[in-house]
């Protein structure tokens, strides 16, 4: 009990210090970097954490990763009962995170929401997305030029959850009226392992494939494993999504089975961060929806996209 | 008191030796649904390349069916095998052996050693600090995770080295005879395993602590012993399973291994061993893990399922395989 009190007692000198201090504090609440993708939102907010930190003296910019769902929101509530001027959060899971997000809202912090939001958009000041249905539209406009005499091709989805099929339908779409024939799609969980197993398959299944969409760049690497094994040279080529630095290294060094990559890129924490803190410090009205473009990343522009350091 | 733990296996041989063909019968049904589904499933590339696949979780499972014989449980065999991936490619890069052939070779040992050593603190956690198996393993099941995602600050560990690649997928992708090493493998392990189950005393130990710990424990059985060295024996069938995984794509990331302990288990089970303990079936175990594979090969090449109810088919495929099997072992 009494260390209780003292250590309370700690946190309000603390939490004082820092009022009198007036600085400002941006939480960004995370998911535990559990695949290729959300490791680079890891590594990318935490360089623009010390970005930001440099940039603003007096701003202190915390960042917090979370296992899953539940456990962000527990994250959440301890951020807010922090004190925090400002929340940057890209949720596990939408859905499960609404409510707790909007808790924090009504706090009065300023909320930026990244990636994912469900039907409720009036939990966020500012959202800073990438755009989904522009990663399957980008994609079939490239096939479209690629084969304009068409031809048969296959799709490895990620996993069943809105955002994939966001991408697929407008895939679908955009590929709909040519001859470019979708002869098989399945799941591959966005997970190399998986899109292997899927890939190999389909080569057994079908004895012709002329290229395959592969939703994202973590996949393809298992893609491209399956098919060197199988020794087909059927498949032309090979079109992903993200932007991970190997593919982009692919694109950049004109590579022919992989000739474009679509961006999706974990640097959307980045800006979502950059965007708060301009609201926050320099009082630049910044509320709104920001949709970043689903960029084709070709052999040309290639190293506009590259990160060296980043694990993603 | 001796007696009772030898007497049980004796009394049950003759449905024990029906049980135990019963897993190959289930395999046998379904490759027949896979012939009538697809005729390209009798090729030999399909074939091989299902063989293969199903290394990982069948060497695992092996494993997984010493521990769980002697009473225990290990969840943490997938991120074991992540945490052992990752510590092997950073070794391979390390450049630490100019000749390829011998740093490769000394990965291989490094894992198997790393494996052990995982197994081991696994064991004397459960014996020595009497904590339920379920308990240590979830622990160790986060603590290796974490550990790779660590060392991988997030992203993927890749091998470096073009030609240290080239060299080692051989082993995924290399054959001796016809027969991929990734096979060799499956059956080397099973026979290892089912030799020490089977023909060794301390296999016999293994089924009488897993069948009455008190009993053993009077019978003069070093019970923490025993168990200990299944988890040590588990940790080293999973450093085998990441020997033969790091080749096929020459990375390991946080997604490797997810949800393989499952998997593991299911295939043990479904083998015919029993959850409890005490009866365990090596071959059966084999035998699960390529029932597991086939389903999941059987759904994507027949056209007839939805991608979205691949899981569905799946899981009621591996519930009636296992009531064909149970009906068959009672019946004779």
């Amino acid at each position: 009990m009494k260390r209780i009190l003292v250590g309370l007692a700690v946190i309000g000198l603390m939490v004082g210090a820092a009022q009198a201090q007036q600085t400002k504090t941006i939480a960004v609440s995370v998911p535990t970097a559990d695949h290729g993708w959300t490791g680079g939102v890891v590594f990318h907010a935490m360089e623009e954490a010390k970005a930001l930190e440099k940039r603003y003296p007096g701003l202190k910019v915390i960042v917090k990763t979370s296992p899953d769902p539940a456990a962000q929101a527990n994250a959440l509530e301890d951020l807010s009962t922090q004190g925090i001027d400002a929340l940057v959060v890209l949720p596990h899971d939408p859905n499960v995170l609404t409510d707790p997000i909007r808790k924090v809202k009504n706090k009065g912090t300023f909320v930026t929401v990244v990636d994912r939001i469900a039907d409720d958009r009036s939990i966020y000041d500012l959202y800073v997305g990438g755009d989904n249905p522009g990663l399957g539209a980008q994609a079939a406009e490239f096939f479209k030029k690629a084969m304009p005499n068409g031809g048969d091709i296959v799709v490895i989805r990620g996993l069943p959850i809105p955002i994939d099929k966001m991408r697929v339908d407008a895939f679908n779409e955009g590929v709909k009226g040519t001859k470019i024939n979708v002869i098989d799609s399945q799941f591959g969980n966005w997970s190399r392992d998986d899109a292997f197993k899927v890939m190999q398959d389909f080569l057994t299944k079908h004895p012709k494939i002329d290229a395959a969409w592969v939703q994202d760049d973590d996949m393809a690497i298992g893609v491209f494993e399956a098919i060197a094994q199988a020794k087909r040279s059927d498949i032309k080529f090979v079109i992903a999504g993200a932007g991970a630095k190997d593919m982009v290294k692919r694109v950049m060094d004109g590579d022919p089975k992989m000739p474009v990559d679509v961006l999706y890129s974990p640097t959307m924490v980045a800006a979502a961060m950059d965007l708060t803190a301009l609201g926050l410090e320099d009082k630049i009205p910044v509320r709104g929806d920001y949709i970043l473009k689903a960029s084709l990343i070709t052999k040309d522009n290639a190293k506009d996209f590259y990160f060296k350091d980043s694990p993603f | 008191m001796t007696q009772a733990v030898h007497e049980a296996p004796v009394a049950a041989t003759r449905r024990l030796n029906l049980g135990a063909v019963a897993p190959f019968l289930a395999l046998a049904l379904v490759c027949g649904l896979g012939a009538a589904a697809n005729a390209r499933f009798l090729s030999f590339d399909n074939l091989t390349n299902v063989l293969a696949r199903s290394t990982f979780i069948a060497t695992i499972a092996v494993g997984q069916t010493l521990v769980i014989t002697a009473g225990g449980l290990d969840l943490s065999v997938g991120a074991m095998a992540a945490f052992i991936a990752g510590l092997e490619i950073l070794f391979l890069n390390s450049g630490l052996i100019e000749n390829t052939t011998l740093l490769i070779v000394s990965a291989m040992a490094l894992s198997l050693a790393v494996g052990a050593l995982c197994g081991l603190f696994n064991g004397v956690t459960t014996t020595l600090g009497k904590i339920e198996p379920f308990i240590v393993t979830l622990g160790t099941m986060g603590i290796f995770r974490s550990l790779l995602t660590w060392l991988a600050q997030g992203g993927s560990i890749t091998i470096r080295s073009n030609d240290v690649r080239a060299a080692y997928r051989q082993v995924y992708f290399g054959d001796l005879f016809g027969a991929p090493y990734p096979v060799l493998v499956i059956f080397g392990v099973a026979i290892v395993g089912a030799f020490i189950l089977y023909s060794t005393a301390y296999g016999r130990h293994v089924r009488a602590v897993g069948s009455n710990e008190d009993v053993a424990r009077y019978s003069g059985i070093n019970v923490a012993r025993v168990r200990t060295i299944t988890y040590v024996l588990q940790g080293l069938c999973v450093a085998i399973a990441v020997v033969v995984y790091v080749p096929r794509l020459s990375s390991a990331s946080a997604a490797t291994g997810l949800g393989w302990e499952l998997v593991a288990i299911t295939a043990v089970v479904v083998g015919g061993t029993r959850l409890k303990g005490g009866v365990g079936r090596v071959w059966g175990t084999i035998a699960g893990a390529l029932i597991l594979e086939v389903i999941g090969n059987i759904m994507l090449l027949s056209n007839v399922v939805s991608e979205y109810l691949i899981g569905a088919v799946q899981g009621a495929i591996i519930i009636i395989a296992m009531l064909a099997q149970r009906g068959l072992a009672r019946n004779r």
